[in-house]
This record gives structure tokens, C-alpha cells and sequence, in this order.
């Protein structure tokens, strides 16, 4: 019996089929979109030259995070209890944000009016939104999404 | 800093709310751009008819 290799994936074969090249923004480290997402608002999309995707996110997420400020949200510094911990994780998720308001001190320490809970709110539900964008944009970068 | 000050009504923070996170979901859950918008606007209203009901069975509740 004769067996040709004519159809088989031989590295000829594969070439011209395409298979193992990838354009390049799937080239690199992996997870740098989910990195990058997490750290910027956005950042991941920007990364995978999804333009007008990440510009919406970063619209949403950073304004939900200015709001929530405006409104004298707190911003989480340390955890007591279990609340606090969840708050803490939340805000977390903003990446940059977070860590300049706290660096510049802004939010405040102490939640004293009813617009302050929600502003509270605002600033942790950003952080949410913005790990799922991140996750989104690892999504694209893996191919699991298009 | 008191410039940047906000004191919104509780509607007014629901639909902001809304509008941000319905944005994200929109994107993040769908592929096509038809799909996210439809999608995002599902959300949306959702949210907000949401708010309102539980406002007014709250309103009931407490009387």
C-alpha cells in the first residue's frame, strides 16, 4: 500500500493553507489585552485595534468612576469586614483609577450623605464592569470571541 | 473640589446607572454591533422598569 502526502499536513501544506499565521495583534503575550484592560478602562480593546468598542467602554466605565467620585463616593483604603473586602476587591477592578484617587486623596474617607452611597455604589460596580470588559478583551485576543 | 460636586435624585442615578452598565453589557455579551446595541437597550430598559417596579412595591409595602 502507497501513501502520498499530497493532502496531508505537511509544513508545505500548512503554509499554504494558512494554518499558524496570525495577524499581528494575536501575536505575543496572551494576556496582555487582559492586563492592559484592567489597568486602563478600554485598554485591552485599545490593544486589539477594537477602537470604537474600547472608546464606549472607557466612556462607561471611567465616567461611572468620576461620577461615583462627584457624588463623594468612598474609596476603599482597607478591609474590617466582609463588605469592606467586597468593596475593596470592586474598586480593585478599576486599576489605574483606583490607585491615582488614591493617590491625589479623593472619595471620601467616610460616607455622610444618601448621594455618597451611591457614589459608593458608582465607583465599585465601575470596577466590576471593567474586569468583565478585561475579560471580554482576553476573549478577543484568545479567539474565543470575535 | 466643591465644583465637582453632585447631589443627583434617585432616578436620575438609575438611569446613569443604567445607561453605563447596560453599555458594558451590551459589548461585552454579544458579537455583532446590531446585536450589542439591541442587546445594550434590553438592558437598559430592564434596569430602569426594574427600579420603578420594586419602587412602587416598596411604596405599598411600607404603608
Amino acid at each position: 500500500m502507497r501513501y502520498s502526502q499530497k493532502c496531508m499536513a505537511t509544513e508545505e501544506n500548512k503554509t499554504a493553507a494558512g494554518v499558524g499565521s496570525q495577524p499581528a495583534s494575536q501575536e505575543g503575550f496572551v494576556y496582555l489585552p487582559l492586563i492592559a484592560g484592567w489597568l486602563v478602562p478600554g485598554g485591552g480593546h485599545f490593544l486589539l485595534r477594537k477602537w470604537g468598542r474600547g472608546a464606549l467602554l472607557a466612556a462607561a466605565i471611567l465616567g461611572m468612576f468620576v461620577l461615583g467620585l462627584a457624588m463623594q463616593g468612598k474609596v476603599y483604603a482597607s478591609a474590617h469586614d466582609i463588605l469592606d473586602i467586597l468593596g475593596l476587591v470592586g474598586d480593585l477592578g478599576n486599576g489605574l483609577p483606583y490607585v491615582i484617587s488614591r493617590m491625589l486623596g479623593l472619595g471620601d474617607v467616610q460616607v455622610q450623605v444618601t448621594t455618597a452611597d451611591y457614589g459608593t455604589r458608582f465607583i465599585v460596580v465601575a470596577g466590576l464592569l471593567n474586569v468583565i470588559a478585561a475579560v471580554d478583551a482576553h476573549n478577543l485576543r484568545t479567539g474565543r470571541k470575535s | 473640589m466643591s465644583v465637582w460636586v453632585l447631589h443627583p435624585s434617585h432616578f436620575t442615578t438609575v438611569v446613569l446607572f443604567a445607561l453605563f452598565a447596560s453599555t458594558v453589557f451590551g459589548i461585552t455579551q454579544r458579537e455583532t454591533p446590531r446585536n450589542m446595541i439591541r442587546y445594550g437597550i434590553y438592558c437598559f430598559v430592564l434596569f430602569v422598569a426594574a427600579a420603578i417596579a420594586l419602587s412602587w412595591l416598596m411604596y405599598f409595602i411600607a404603608r
